[in-house]
């Protein structure tokens, strides 16, 4: 049993990282977000089999369902054409890539290596199921909760705000 | 009473800084400024009564207001001392100021400056004042530099034309010079003798230095460095000519009344110093016997009215001078007096006629004002015989027959001095008349505008009077001064001439003078410039006419040396620091600005390249 | 269940995705996709956290998750408003486009 929940560990992380790899190499928005859905399914998958349900189901419903959806929208909203496509190719290709591969990559590689020479620091035990969260989140992160709702508020404000139409004459550019 | 003394240098200085730093109305800065001299002359009038009516012991009263420095043992204070030679210097320089003062509210009417110039007058009165009853050489030093200052400020007044700020810049680069020898002859004189209080000094002087000794005779001459610059001596008179420049109620009182002679009077201060160093007293002579010439000969040429006054002003001073070094002291201190009248007087005189003739100042151009500008006229006759010397019944007469007496019957006077004094005597004569027959008499070249009001006029009137009846106060005078200078009667060799004889002779030499300009520039115009024209008498007219070249000599040896030199050194080592620095820093900027792109990968990259630094100097340090 | 996936391969999960997210912000222009990209960052580190947690067995973890998780849908909205916005004024999506800031 367990070992097919490791299984389905590195399985599930390597298409997540496969389909990340191809959602920010598309040429179109919309093709990159549908591997960005793949790549967060694949990490609920990973949350699973870690043992956080809760999160596993959540990354499911606000990250893939909400959050991306609403990205969904708005770049369906912009109706970028072929032209967008050909620029974006335009735009893709040179050294720049080249540059800011080297520059993750070297910031993974010191990761990497904090994490390795850290050695053997325990092993993922048990599930954390969704009782003990919410009990937790009433209790000592109650005002965390709270915080949350008024950022929530804010940004509420702020995107309806912004989303008014803008005004006629030219802003102060 | 006497504990008045300090209200006298305090209310001009008080009254400069209230003009300078707050704004009032033309009519209110004209009253301010006025009062203040006013109420410091009425106080040293308060001053005088009391001292003349209850001397103070030993005939000098001193007042410390507080202690200035205390360093190591030397412990200036700012303290007045009056005794009779400050006290009449004082007395002089507050009335003459006043009425200098008068006559400015309305000359300086038309100008821009009109609180800037008061505070001025008023801070050089107070320095005036603080350099003339300053107990110690170190406070005489700050009055000394203080009227160096508003000499320079009022000098270039008219600051807008860069003529008079160069005229400013040269009175003061050369008074510099003078000022320069003056302070290193204190620290010799404290270095020696332990103190600048000048009492004590000329005390311990005379006990520790014998007659001759080196020391004595540097500490001398490096003062009379320091007077000769400020009195516009030779080789420091260059300065005088120039400073005409400023406007003339300036001229009448630094130039003419008071600044140039606060030489005199430092030399009359310290004169046991003096008596201490026969050379540097010989030099004394030597230099007011040269200068009197050299300017009565420039002062024959000029066609600037004010600078034949301003060579006049050299010439008298270095009557002064001689008088001084012969051991005549209190003839050069009564010649200061009835100078300070006179001279006032003329530029006075002078800044009407220009004034009223808008602005001319080129005598061969006026001409029969005696009709247009009847008071001046009468005042600046009066004035110009006193200069000249009209004996029995102006001042100056009685003065300048005192100090050519001196020359010839004093301690260190000769038969030689005395000819000079006389051919000065001569030479003052020829160009007073000169100067008052081109500009009074003949005929009208040009007409006069403007007519002075009162506030120009009864100045002009009050110095008139003083300058007839202060030659009676002559036996007095010479008695108020016993105690602090000693006409030393002593040393006097008489035959074969006596006072008598050498004052007709005097007379006689001035009606000679009188007479000769009569007749080369009333009667026949034709003789004088026949003379300026042909070959000998062109030549000595240029060279008289430039200052003897003195101003063509201290160009070439001097300034142009120097100028060369700073213009070779421009780009030196320690320019090349300072630059350097400049340029880093550019360079710096100019790498810098390229990372600010604006562009927001550019930024990320940046917070990226940044975290990867951070992490590997966690890891690897 | 007892997993004994060792946390550390949890923490190079969340690397890797982290290091993923950042090379599609420095190598993408148009602005959508930096805004993905972020997302990916943000998903990253919630991974690393949720790993942390489930070692210790503690809901600690998940909780920071559900936070960051309110943070990027807050962050998604306003970023996607300004977007459209943005789109308004410069008619182009080019992050390039917004240099005035250049010195």
């Amino acid at each position: 049993m367990t070992s097919l929940m490791e299984a389905a560990f590195y399985v599930a992380a390597v298409v997540a990282i496969v389909s990340t790899m191809l959602a920010i190499t598309r040429l179109v928005a919309v093709h990159a977000l549908l591997y960005l859905i793949v790549s967060l399914l694949a990490v609920a998958v990973d949350f699973y089999t870690m043992g956080a349900p809760l999160v596993a189901a959540l990354e499911v419903i606000v990250y893939a369902g909400a959050i991306v959806v609403l990205f969904v929208f708005v770049v369906m909203m912009l109706n970028l054409g072929a032209q967008a496509r050909d620029r974006e190719r335009q735009w893709l290709s040179g050294k720049i890539w080249i540059g800011a591969a080297i520059l993750s990559a070297i910031l993974l590689a010191e990761v990497i290596y904090l994490i390795v020479r850290a050695g053997n620091v325990g092993s993922i035990s048990g599930v954390v199921g969704p009782k003990q969260v919410a009990i937790a989140l009433y209790g000592p992160y109650l005002i965390g909760v709270e915080l949350v709702s008024m950022l929530l508020l804010g940004a509420l404000v702020g995107a309806s705000h912004l989303g008014r139409p803008a005004p006629k004459k030219t802003e102060a550019r | 009473m006497l504990g008045l003394l300090w209200l006298v240098p305090a209310i001009p200085f008080a009254s400069a800084l209230a003009l300078a730093v707050l704004r009032f109305p033309r009519r209110v800065v004209a009253w301010i400024g006025v009062s203040s001299i006013t109420v410091s002359s009425v106080v040293s009038l308060l001053v005088t009564f009391s001292f003349l009516h209850t001397p103070p012991s030993a005939i000098s009263y001193t007042q410390v207001l507080w202690t200035w420095l205390d360093v190591g043992g030397f412990r200036p204070e700012i303290a007045l001392y009056l005794d009779p030679l400050s006290l009449i210097m004082v007395v002089v320089v507050a009335f003459v100021s006043l009425l200098i003062h008068v006559y400015s509210t309305e000359f300086m009417i038309g100008d821009d400056g009109y609180a800037r110039f008061f505070a001025y007058m008023n801070l050089f009165v107070a320095s005036m004042l603080v350099l003339l009853l300053a107990d110690n050489l170190l406070l005489l030093y700050l009055g000394w530099e203080g009227v160096g200052l508003c000499s320079y400020l009022l000098i270039g007044f008219r600051y807008r034309d860069p003529e008079n700020g160069r005229a400013g810049r040269k009175a003061f680069i050369v008074t510099r010079v003078g000022d320069t020898a003056l302070m290193i002859g204190l620290f010799l004189l404290y270095r020696n003798l332990g103190t600048l209080n000048i009492q004590e000094l000329m005390q311990r002087a005379s006990q520790h230095w014998h007659t001759g000794s080196g020391v004595a005779i540097a500490a001398a001459l490096l003062l009379l460095g320091g007077a000769v610059g400020k009195s516009a001596q030779l080789p420091l008179q260059t300065w005088l000519p120039d400073a005409m420049a400023g406007p003339t109620p300036v001229s009448a009182l630094i130039h003419a009344a008071t600044m140039v002679t606060a030489g005199v009077y430092l030399i009359a201060r310290t004169h046991v110093l003096y008596s201490l160093a026969p050379p540097a007293q010989f030099a004394v002579v030597v230099i007011g016997a040269a200068t009197l010439l050299i300017a009565g000969f420039s002062a024959l040429t000029q066609w600037d009215l004010k600078r034949v006054l301003a060579y006049s002003t050299i010439s008298q001073v270095g009557y002064m001078f001689l008088a001084l070094g012969v051991g005549a002291w209190p003839a050069a201190i009564f010649h200061f007096m009835t100078h300070a009248f006179f001279k006032a007087l003329l530029f006075l005189g002078a800044g009407i006629v220009i004034k009223s003739l808008n602005d001319e100042h080129n005598i061969f151009r006026m001409g029969g004002l005696r009709r247009q500008l009847p008071v001046a006229f009468w005042t600046f006759l009066i004035a110009g015989c006193s200069l000249a010397g009209l004996p029995l019944i102006t001042a100056g007469a009685f003065s300048k027959d005192w100090i050519v007496w001196g020359a010839w019957s004093a301690a260190n006077g000769s038969g030689g001095l005395w000819i000079v004094a006389i051919v000065g005597v001569l030479l003052t004569s020829l160009y007073t008349f000169r100067m008052i027959f081109l500009v009074f008499f003949g005929e009208a070249h040009t007409q006069a505008v403007k007519k002075p009001g009162y506030a120009m006029l009864a100045p002009c009137v009050v110095l008139a009077l003083l300058s007839i009846a202060s030659g009676y106060l002559k036996t007095p005078f010479a008695r108020f001064l016993e105690t602090v200078l000693p006409w030393n009667t002593a040393g006097v060799h008489a035959a074969p001439i006596t006072e008598i004889t050498s004052e007709v002779i005097a007379a006689l030499v001035f009606l000679l003078g009188a007479y000769l300009s009569y007749a080369f520039f009333l009667r026949r115009r034709a003789y004088a410039t026949r003379l300026t024209s042909s070959t000998v008498g062109g030549v000595l007219h240029r060279f008289w006419f430039s200052d003897w070249g003195m101003d063509w000599l201290y160009d070439r040896t001097l300034v142009r040396p120097l100028v060369w030199l700073a213009r070779i050194d421009k780009d030196d080592c320690i320019d090349g620091f300072y630059t350097g620095v400049a340029r880093v820093n550019e360079i710096a900027w100019r790498v810098l600005r390229r990372t600010e792109t604006g562009r927001l990968r550019w930024y990320a990259a940046g917070i990226a390249a940044g975290t990867i630094v951070f992490i590997a100097v966690v890891l690897f340090l | 269940m007892m997993s004994s996936i060792p946390m550390g391969h949890g923490l190079i999960l969340a690397g890797i995705l982290f290091a993923l997210g950042l090379a599609g912000l420095l190598m993408r222009r148009n602005l959508v996709f930096i805004l993905i990209s972020i997302e990916i960052m943000l998903n990253g580190a919630g991974v690393a956290f949720v790993a942390a947690g489930s070692r210790w067995s503690q809901p600690d973890g998940q909780i920071v998750f559900l936070f960051i998780l309110a943070t990027a849908a807050a962050e998604v909205s306003i970023a996607l408003a300004l977007l459209v916005r943005f789109y308004h004024q410069h008619s182009t999506l080019d992050a390039d486009a917004a240099s005035g800031m250049r010195g």
